[in-house]
């Protein structure tokens, strides 16, 4: 039999402990979907639907760049929202373009019962070891966790680095060390050395700098290319980033009840996908006092489209100004970063009349 | 201007009914729900000029169509009721999920229209906390002050109802799908396909071209649930589902296919590409409609698919 050769689309940093689950846990191997380009959002464009959501296009670009290096069982997840429905398109549209590969659609086993994912696992390889699997899958979701909190510390200081670049380059190399760990013990080991390396970058904080937080749809907050970078670009102009979504917050430790009491003067159902976190983090903001928020998503994303007119009364009650952006295959650079330039010139003025 | 009301004796408070989204589905059933409660209500007129651009102003420019249409709708009936009917829907349990935005749609409306001091008569259908289309009718019957048998009975009076409506509209159906003339099955969601500025237009049109318009939604829901699997496994959306799986009850007695959506609906920009990877033998347009098209680039595109149809058939003379 031929050798199984897996691959998932990228998201953010997750390919890392994505990579050590298939290996160590299915002992299949893994292909690391070539990094996102232009091409990619290219070619997965040209293939998909005009106006279905970038996401889309994103996770099909990944597919055939990585059907190229080699990948032959393909996974896509299940969701709430259109991502639910991604896999059956996906694997319609490989298999009209003439792919023969694998392709696992999680989105067959949705109810989130323990049954559904050995089923799911199953698909992907029939032999596979459950032993494997039940020790390997404690360690790749503290991975997941330990990689979301030197994210959330890279963003509030990676914008006052003495020399540029020094975050970047030790992330790397922490995310490269993770591939190879395979014990509890190893990941705490080097998840206590990176944070000592982290902490140990020199940094110059300002006194009262300004800080922002982003919220937004799943995808296009956590994976960067399709943000056009926005976290780098606010680090750049000396602020403090705060984002709370991410994998672990949200498939781990979801703490949906407090944020539904929370929000509850604002709204009264939950609105779909990552409408609740949306609304929760930007009145947590706002309350706060944070400079201001910055909203992110694709283009038709309906459950963010339908948050805005709540933030929009947010914004009014606590005054703090929000900024909307919606990307899409077409998005202008030049356009994004006069928007967010003007944006950060007008939270500086705010600060200084603050003052 | 084709307003409903109906006046109920003692009553004073008065309901108002937006014409758009889930009207079109639930019609009979709210409307003699609240006959058979002696409740008065309105219903806001057909979608014109006017409710588009308001409910344009005020919708989020990306959401779409439709329900920029049911803000409008909403819109208008403020100050011309006591009480909005605004129901949310979080799915139908083992048949399916609803888009987002019938999620959403109660907070989104209270949320635009939090300044306009509106209020809000609504319902949640949610298996999964157990509200169920009935317990939610006897929460609303209590929120109007009806007993909980008077709301019962009227709740029961009502689906039935619904029921007849329905099956009525299939018998109809029958009939024009027995008529010797060129068939074309619409794709769509009512709440398009049977509003006066989205899809009335289309079907006008296609009768003066002397075709015959099928409507997909109009078809037994149980038999098109499941029939749809014949064509997507893994659909999530019920709406879409009964749509998809209409297909193939009507394929083999219509002459050609209709996908249309509004702008840009979410479900249906996979939804329509799949039917279109999937079905083959059979011609199928794809129309996309948004509030800036004009009715000439629309009609020129259905008549040059009609006239495919009847080439194809053969018969380029059959015009009525």
């Amino acid at each position: 039999m031929k050798k199984l050769k897996a691959s998932f689309p990228h998201l953010g940093s997750y390919h890392a402990p994505l990579e050590v689950f298939f290996t160590a846990g299915f002992g299949v191997d893994y292909i690391v979907p070539p990094p996102i380009t232009k091409r990619t959002l290219e070619i997965g464009s040209r293939y998909s639907p005009d106006y279905v959501c970038a996401p889309f296009k994103y996770h099909l670009g990944n597919f055939i760049e990585t059907i190229e290096a080699g990948a032959n069982t393909l996974v896509q997840s299940s969701g709430v929202c259109r991502l639910g429905y991604y896999g059956e398109l996906h694997e319609q549209i490989l298999q009209d373009l003439g792919y023969k590969v694998h392709f696992v659609n999680l989105a067959k086993y949705k109810a989130p019962k323990p049954i559904n994912f050995y089923n799911g696992f199953k698909e992907i390889k029939p032999d596979m070891s459950l032993t494997k699997i039940a020790q390997i899958f404690p360690v790749v979701l503290k991975m997941f966790e330990h990689i979301d909190e030197v994210e959330d510390f890279i963003r509030q200081n990676v914008g006052f680095e003495s020399t540029i670049g020094s975050f970047d380059k030790v992330h790397a190399d922490f995310l490269s060390d993770l591939r190879m760990i395979r014990k509890k013990k190893e990941l705490n080991n080097t998840y206590r050395n990176y944070m000592k390396r982290f902490k140990e970058i020199s940094v110059k904080k300002p006194n009262n700098p300004l800080r922002v937080g982003i919220i937004g749809e799943y995808y296009t907050i956590m994976e960067p290319f399709s943000n056009h970078y926005i976290e780098k670009e606010l680090a750049q102009m000396g602020i403090i980033v705060d984002r709370w979504l991410n994998v672990s917050n949200t498939l781990l430790h979801y703490p949906k009840k407090e944020m539904k009491k929370h929000i509850e003067d604002y709204v009264k159902y939950p609105m779909g996908a990552t409408s609740i976190p949306t609304i929760d983090r930007a009145l947590d903001y706002a309350k706060k006092g944070y400079d201001g928020i910055i909203h992110v998503k694709s283009f038709g994303c309906t459950p963010e489209i339908d948050t805005i007119p709540v933030l929009q009364n947010i914004s009014n009650d606590y005054k703090i100004p929000i900024l909307y952006f919606s990307f899409d295959t077409q998005t202008s650079e030049t356009g994004f970063t006069t928007r967010l330039e003007a944006f950060y010139d007008m939270i500086v003025m705010r600060k200084e009349a603050k003052k | 201007m084709n307003v409903v009301i109906r006046k109920a004796g003692l009553y004073t408070m008065k309901i108002g009914i937006p014409r758009a989204l889930l009207y079109y589905k639930y019609k009979h059933l709210w409307e003699f729900f609240f006959d058979e409660l002696d409740i008065e209500y309105i219903v806001s007129p057909e979608t014109n000029n006017e409710i588009v651009r308001k409910g344009t102003t005020y919708a989020i420019d990306e959401s779409c169509l439709s329900s920029k249409i049911y803000l409008g709708h909403v819109e208008w009936l403020i100050n011309k009721c006591d009480y909005i009917l605004v129901p949310r829907i979080s799915d139908y349990g083992s048949g399916g999920t609803v888009c987002t935005k019938f999620q959403a749609i109660y907070d989104v409306v209270s949320n635009t229209f939090r300044d306009r001091n509106i209020k809000l008569l609504y319902y949640n259908i949610d298996p999964k906390a157990a509200d169920f289309e009935m317990i939610a009718f006897l929460k609303m019957g209590k929120f109007l002050g009806k007993s909980k048998s008077r709301s019962l009975y009227a709740y029961l009076i009502a689906k039935q109802m619904q029921k007849c409506a329905q099956l009525k509209e299939i018998d109809e159906q029958k009939q024009r799908l027995s008529e010797n003339k060129t068939k074309i099955l619409l794709i769509a969601h009512r709440y398009n396909i049977c509003d006066k500025y989205i899809g009335e237009p289309i079907i006008t049109f296609l009768r003066e071209l002397g075709t015959v318009p099928i409507l997909g939604d109009i078809a037994s829901k149980r038999e098109a649930l499941a029939k749809s699997i014949e064509i997507s496994e893994t659909l999530p959306w019920t709406f879409n589902k009964e749509l998809v799986g209409s297909i193939p009850l009507y394929k083999d007695k219509v002459d050609g296919i209709i996908l249309m959506s509004a702008f840009p609906c979410g479900p249906d920009s996979l939804v329509n590409d799949i039917v279109i990877r999937r079905v083959k033998d059979i011609p199928i347009l794809s129309l996309m409609l948004d509030e800036h098209e004009g009715s000439a680039g629309i009609q020129t595109r259905l008549e040059s698919f009609v006239d495919i149809i009847r080439l194809k058939k053969g018969d380029f003379n059959e015009k009525t």
